[in-house]
């Protein structure tokens, strides 16, 4: 019997040191029956593609409360490119303004979750970009 | 994107991935773990292309109790073989929730050294109902690695302490991680962790109680140390292959080390010490025999797996339903209720046919 589980890569990228929201994405991706990998803090584009192409991910969330999102989240992209990862989809949370949102959506960012979204809202989104809906 | 994993490839397809993956792609190695993971003809498909490249790599396995350290020892070993010039393939396992099928895995977090190197290959793995520490499908996903060339394969088990066995059945060296301060001697001789241990390891040796720790397990391990064929406390049922006139090459006693993962103290002997186990299985004739036993259990497994998944394919939900109903209401036992259940299951299919006719 075929076994199949959604991946999720979760990655903090970037200086900043708050990983309570990743956290609690994580633990709520898990209890929707998601298998998560978690990089833990200070991770580079280069590692998070590497994790993604390793871990076989189908989708990618980075949390970043940094404010660097607009120079980091091209950066991620192009690695993930890089990689021949460009069909895993990218989703990212934290403080973004509103602002930056059709930008970001520009890049290729497939969703945007700030503070006070519901984990519900986040899995539906995960389930639609992998087909398992 | 498509359909969510697992649908992905046609058979011809996956040859393709196969022989990518066997040129070493780190891309195609991915999705062939997947295609293991998931299970069923693809797996079968892809294992019987693989297997005969595997068998080359040495599969060292690392195990002890949760927050024991070995996600952070093995970032540590995975760099001292880096030194020696050795790739290293890493698959380390995590627990699934057995509520919600979901799972947390964290063991990149403490293998960031290494998380960039093109010669490293780190999988993480959720046991998906698997008890004894690793998931069903490690061993295949450790061999997918094995066949890519990878020639250190570590192997990092759930942190769940006392019962893992399984790690033990399928590395050829087994690393057993103890931390100081966890519990006295009557721990260490219980049934279990210590008795699959080919090294015994005291991490966090830069905490007080390393020394005590190290002494006690020595003592431990000199109360068993008759020379008998037992292997991870299992008398072999064939002799080994007399060695080269040195008797006590029948015997390893499992060496008592110390290491700080986080200073990196004591990685360097800890390599040796699994080479050194290494060289006098492969001298001694027990890896062959080990080998031998492995691959049995291996085949009973599959064949129980098997066999049980056919048993509930000739068995309707309704009977199964049924069978649970009675025993709930305690009209039946559980092992009687089995031994029907499965005595209808085996009725060839005009046979039960025709005593419904009846």
């Amino acid at each position: 019997m075929a076994d199949r589980k959604v991946r999720v890569l979760i990655a903090k990228p970037g200086l900043d040191g708050h990983d309570r929201g990743a956290k609690v994405v994580a633990r709520g991706l898990r209890d929707a029956g998601m298998e998560v990998i978690y990089t833990g803090l200070h991770q580079t584009p280069e590692m998070i593609a590497q994790a993604a192409l390793q871990e076989d991910v189908d989708i990618v969330g980075l949390s970043m409360l940094s404010g660097a999102h607009m120079s980091i989240v091209p950066r991620v992209l192009a690695e993930l490119k890089e990689c021949g990862l460009q069909d895993v989809s990218l989703f990212i949370g934290g403080i973004i303004p509103d602002d930056d949102i059709p930008r970001l959506q520009k890049m290729g960012v497939r969703g945007i979750y700030g503070p006070g979204s519901p984990l519900d809202q986040i899995v539906a989104h995960i389930r639609r970009e992998v087909g398992d809906d | 994107m498509s359909a969510v994993r697992g649908e992905r490839y046609d058979s011809s397809g996956l040859a393709e991935v196969v022989t990518q993956a066997l040129d070493g792609n780190r891309r195609a190695i991915a999705r062939l773990i997947t295609v293991v993971e998931q299970g069923g003809q693809a797996a079968r498909d892809v294992l019987a292309r693989v297997y005969p490249r595997t068998g080359r790599a040495h599969l060292i396995g690392v195990t002890g109790a949760p927050g024991s350290g070995k996600s952070t020892l093995v970032n540590e070993m995975a760099k001292a073989y880096r030194r020696q010039g050795l790739e290293v393939g890493i698959v380390a396992v995590d627990p699934t929730s057995p509520f919600s099928g979901g799972a947390i895995l964290g063991d990149r977090i403490r293998m960031r050294d290494v998380a960039t190197d093109p010669h490293i290959f780190i999988r993480s793995m959720a046991t998906r109902g698997s008890l004894g520490g690793l998931a069903r499908a490690t061993a295949d996903a450790a061999r997918v690695l094995d066949a890519a060339g990878y020639p250190v394969i570590l192997i990092e088990t759930v942190g769940a302490g006392q019962s893992e066995v399984e790690i033990a059945q399928f590395a050829h060296t087994t690393v057993v991680l103890q931390v100081p301060a966890s519990g006295d001697e009557i721990q260490a001789i219980k049934a279990g962790i210590l008795e699959v241990a080919d090294i015994i390891v005291v991490n966090k040796a830069d905490l007080p109680g390393a020394d005590n720790a190290a002494a006690a397990l020595e003592a431990m391990l000199d109360l068993n140390s008759v020379p008998t064929r037992l292997h991870h406390g299992r008398h072999l049922t064939a002799q080994p292959p007399a060695g080269d006139g040195d008797s006590t090459a029948q015997h390893w006693r499992p060496p008592v080390l110390k290491t700080s993962a986080l200073r990196g103290t004591g990685v360097p002997e800890l390599i040796d010490a699994i080479q050194a186990h290494r060289e006098h299985q492969q001298r001694s004739g027990f890896s062959r025999l080990k080998e031998r036993e492995r691959v049995e259990g291996e085949l009973r497994e599959i064949m129980s797996r098997a066999l049980l998944g056919e048993l509930l394919h000739h068995l309707s939900a309704a009977e199964l339903e049924h069978a649970v109903t009675r025993i709930v209401a305690r009209e039946q036992d559980p092992y009687t209720a089995a031994h029907v259940l499965m005595a209808q299951a085996r009725l060839p299919q005009d046979k039960k046919e025709s005593t419904e006719y009846r």
